[in-house]
């Protein structure tokens, strides 16, 4: 499957395909080749092909459906749907199935979205990699001998393996646009707020955002105004307009004055530096200005985020104790049963985030971590907002490298988090940010460039990635 | 060797009478089926977030401004720790921005008690162990209700201002009347809406404070006096043996009156506080506040002093009347019936001893006119409170009516004369021991008249005649 999500619904809509043959080859895709990619957790065809049917019963009924009717989508397994198995790719929630369902999924659904089934992911969304899956990794549909990145790797997979057209992710740290980059996708983190988080499982509840995977910049649009906007069961969700995405993917960028940073390049590879550059002109001739400039202090943002992230996750991952659901390791008294299903339960490098977190938040020396994070956090913020003075978009690269094979970061569990050097500044200022494919390396693997805007800004994103997308296809 | 003096300080938490819940719109019902108000909220279950509740907030600021506290902008705080009717393993509270700080309550007789906080925070769930000794430990079997779980609740600190189980008792009185008149719950100990924590140390007047113990979950006026006396005395029984207090986390057993250890400070929690990210700050605007403080019900205080304001003369007795009026809602009532004619004083009295807020009350006339009975003679107290026992009936029933039907005829003082007469006679002794000044025994000869013509003789003109008599 090639086509865009929104040509797919228009097709359907139109009645020259029906909802029941993409939700068909979809599943038929995913038969042939998700057995060696892995993209899939859970598979639910009959669900599936039920929506689908509905969908295509009301067209044929003359109804009016909704602007994703009849398009089959993937859903990272860190969101809850009623009664559909959700995993976050961790023993500890095997057999699990919530009683309800997030509001990005059920807005999806209202659009006439058919979700096809639930995404691998690194455990509880921390990685990069999707080796952190208790349930294996999954693979990079460019190069199977390559990680298709994470934690959001199955819903990328998904994506570029053809069988969806758009997806769900999440980004604490980078989780979709570092995969979106790894395999050649459009991957958009919105501006913290923008997107509800009821149901989605927390991993770091102040850097976590819903995002999509899609293949053209004009599906994110689509996908994020459908699933973006105030929630009141988000207290964190803004009540505001938002600025309009589709609208903005044809304004271009004539009169915005672009920032190439070299605080989201150097240290990259040659050639990812190369196409930054390239998709710098390339903005340029389009009317931009383009303006080198430094931010040093992002910089700082690996070290307060490995700080942050890990102390809201051990509070957000106590309530994995066996009392209520999931796995249950039996003892003779509650704190053993806790610790014994913890034990089983959790993977080593959750295990390692909780007990960084725990450290950071502990008596004596919160002011010294967490504290001093926060404070870290603050200055990241300011010194961001500082060059939007100057500036109306940050440009950089989303990855140091290209997707890297199976093994090469699990030993060293610091090589693995500097992958999300470029991407965590935006998560701890909670502005938006995205990934655009633009070119590959001499091995063909893809290359991201990461466009940044500050927070509430979205559209300029999607004005710039049309922009670099256009450039792409031409 | 001087004397030792107790220091407390109250953790005093108090459950909101909301419609719903502190973070989810599940009801806040005592007493339904176990586990039928719960969701995905109030359950902690993966992805669920908190919506705060605005009438909880309101409450809560109802309580802060009857506290005389500052109410300000605040946020909240998750506490960590591992419990199994905790669903998230943490609590949402508040931590070093509490919505209401520095305040105070004035007791009745007098003292005055610092608040140094009264922050929101939610309930746990409840559970119910099996086996063993009913505790935690050694029980075969637990339950859990999550009905509890996620309901409202404001945790009043107190300054440790307190130094008797007496004050202490009546600060709790004091502070659970004020929560009630604003509307901010049942006031129900027994049902657990209030409990309290007591910290307790010891020390010589002068010296600094001592080593305190925490005793936790008091759950009535009469186990917190209780809880504290026998705290106090270990405490002083300890150092006086040339041993130490150690801090500690203690239990009061009801059964043996005794404290016992829960947990030592070594055992003490790290609860790892920091801003729930879950949440945005809490800033009630001023025109908010203002409104709430506007609307606020009168306080006890206040009502009391109204009602002392109405009478001349003010004793220790009548104070204590006129709290138990107040404490009963009775008020109101007592109020319009003084501005009915009804005297002040005896009004007072006869509500505070005769009627019962939860029931049929009289209507202020009825009970005005026959407190003007009363006081006119025309019948006895005893005839008087059988009037009132028969306006339960009749609430607007007329007193003279009722006195009538009742056969109570006011004696006249011939009457009474012969019924003195015959008293004294067949109490000659007594009768020579009042005569050569033992008063006590004038309450002696009363009693005889009034069993002598059961109940009917009016109290005042018994003790006049008998007066009179005496050479």
């Amino acid at each position: 499957m090639t086509t865009s999500a929104i040509s797919l619904a228009q097709a359907i809509a139109a009645r020259t395909t029906t909802a029941a043959a993409a939700t068909d080859a979809a599943l038929s895709a995913i038969t042939e080749r998700d057995g060696e990619l892995h993209a899939f957790l859970h598979v639910d065809a009959d669900a599936a092909r039920q929506a689908a049917s509905a969908i295509d019963a009301r067209l044929a009924a003359g109804e009016t459906v909704g602007p994703l009717a009849g398009v089959p989508v993937a859903i990272k397994d860190n969101l809850v749907m009623t009664g559909v198995p959700t995993t976050c790719g961790s023993k500890i929630l095997e057999g699990w199935r919530p009683p309800y369902t997030a509001t990005v999924v059920e807005r999806l659904i209202d659009a006439g979205a058919i979700p096809i089934g639930k995404t691998n992911l690194d455990e509880f969304a921390m990685g990069s990699s999707t080796e952190n899956s208790a349930f294996g990794p999954s693979r990079n549909p460019i190069d199977p001998t390559k990680v298709p990145g994470g934690s959001s790797g199955g819903s990328a997979v998904a994506v570029a393996a053809g069988y969806v057209p758009v997806s769900l992710g999440s980004d604490t740290g980078g989780s979709i646009r570092q995969p979106a980059a790894f395999c050649g996708l459009v991957g958009y983190k919105p501006t913290y707020g923008h997107i509800s988080r009821y149901g989605l499982v927390a991993f770091s509840s102040s850097l976590d955002q819903v995002g999509p995977f899609t293949t053209t910049v004009a599906d994110a649009a689509l996908v994020s105004e459908i699933i973006g906007g105030h929630d009141h069961r988000d207290s964190t969700s803004i009540d505001a307009p938002a600025p309009g995405l589709l609208e903005a993917c044809g304004r271009g960028v004539a009169g915005l004055r672009v920032g190439l940073c070299s605080d989201l390049l150097d240290g990259a590879d040659a050639v990812i530096v190369d196409r930054v550059r390239a998709a710098a002109a390339a903005l340029e001739a389009a009317g931009a200005t383009i303006v080198d400039l430094a931010i040093p202090e992002l910089r700082l943002g690996l070290s307060a985020y490995y700080l942050l992230a890990p102390a809201e996750a051990s509070s957000n991952l106590a309530r994995y104790d066996g009392v209520r659901f999931g796995l249950r390791e039996e003892r003779d008294d509650v704190a053993a049963m806790n610790v014994a299903t913890r034990t089983a339960g959790f993977g080593p490098e959750v295990k390692r985030r909780i007990m960084l977190g725990t450290y950071a938040l502990s008596a004596g020396y919160y002011d010294a971590y967490y504290g001093q994070a926060q404070k870290t956090r603050r200055l990241i913020t300011n010194a961001l907002d500082a060059a939007y003075q100057g500036v109306d978009l940050l440009l950089g690269a989303t990855t140091p490298t290209t997707a890297f094979g199976f093994g090469d970061k699990v030993a060293d569990p610091l090589s693995m988090y500097l992958s999300d050097l470029f991407t965590i500044p935006s998560n701890l200022a909670g502005h938006p940010a995205m990934s655009v494919p633009f070119g590959t390396d001499s091995a063909g693997l893809p290359i991201g460039v990461q466009l940044l805007a500050p927070g509430r800004r979205d559209d300029l994103l999607f004005a710039a990635g049309a922009v670099l997308e256009s450039e792409v296809s031409a | 060797m001087s004397a030792w003096e107790t220091i407390i300080g109250l953790e005093v938490h108090c459950e909101l009478k909301t419609a719903t819940k502190l973070f989810c719109g599940c009801p806040n019902m005592f007493g339904d089926e176990p586990n039928t108000n719960c969701c995905p909220v109030c359950l902690g279950l993966p992805g669920s977030l908190p919506v705060l509740n605005k009438g909880a907030v309101e409450l809560a600021i109802r309580i802060g401004l009857a506290l005389n506290c500052t109410v300000a902008p605040s946020t909240f705080h998750r506490k960590n720790y591992f419990y199994p009717d905790m669903p998230k393993d943490y609590q949402i509270s508040q931590y070093d921005q509490p919505l209401n700080f520095g305040g105070w309550i004035d007791l009745p007789e007098g003292s005055r008690v610092g608040i140094t906080r009264a922050h929101m925070e939610e309930d746990t769930g409840k559970s119910t162990h099996l086996g063993g000794t009913g505790r935690i430990h050694g029980a075969d079997s637990s339950l859990i209700d999550y009905n509890r779980s996620g309901v409202p609740l404001v945790e009043i600190v107190s300054e440790p201002d307190m130094r008797s189980g007496v004050q202490a008792r009546a600060y709790v009185a004091e502070l659970r009347a004020i929560l009630v008149a604003v509307g901010a719950t049942d006031g129900r100990m027994e049902e657990g809406s209030m409990r309290v924590d007591a910290n307790v140390s010891v020390r010589k007047p002068g010296d600094p404070f001592g080593t305190r113990c925490e005793i936790k979950n008091l759950n009535s006026l009469r186990s917190l006096q209780r809880a504290i006396e026998y705290e106090a005395a270990r405490q002083i029984d300890l150092i006086e043996a040339g041993e130490r207090v150690v801090q500690e986390t203690r239990h009061f057993d009801e059964q043996t009156g005794r404290t016992g250890t829960m947990r030592s400070k070594e055992e003490a929690t790290d609860y790892r506080y920091f801003p729930e990210p879950d949440l945005v700050p809490l800033n009630p605007s001023r025109a908010w506040i203002d409104e709430i403080r506007s609307n606020l019900a009168p306080l006890p205080k206040a009502r009391r002093e109204h009602l002392l304001a109405a009478v001349g003369e003010i004793t220790p007795a009548l104070v204590d009347l006129v709290a138990t009026v107040v404490d009963r809602d009775l008020d109101t009532l007592v109020s319009a019936a003084i501005n009915a004619g009804a005297p002040a004083q005896l009004a007072i009295a006869r509500a505070a001893n005769e009627l019962d807020a939860d029931g049929v009350l009289p209507s202020p006339a009825s009970f005005a006119g026959t407190c003007q009975l009363e006081a006119s003679g025309r019948l006895s107290a005893t005839q008087a409170k059988q009037v009132l026992a028969a306006l339960l009936d009749e609430p607007h029933g007329d007193p003279a009516a009722i006195a009538d039907r009742l056969g109570f005829v006011a004696m006249d003082d011939g009457a009474l004369d012969t019924v003195l007469d015959a008293a004294i006679a067949d109490h000659p002794s007594e009768w020579q021991r009042y005569c050569d000044g033992d008063d006590k025994l004038a309450q002696f000869f009363v009693g005889k008249v009034m069993a002598a013509t059961k109940g009917k003789a009016n109290g005042k003109a018994v003790i006049a005649a008998i007066a009179a008599r005496r050479p």
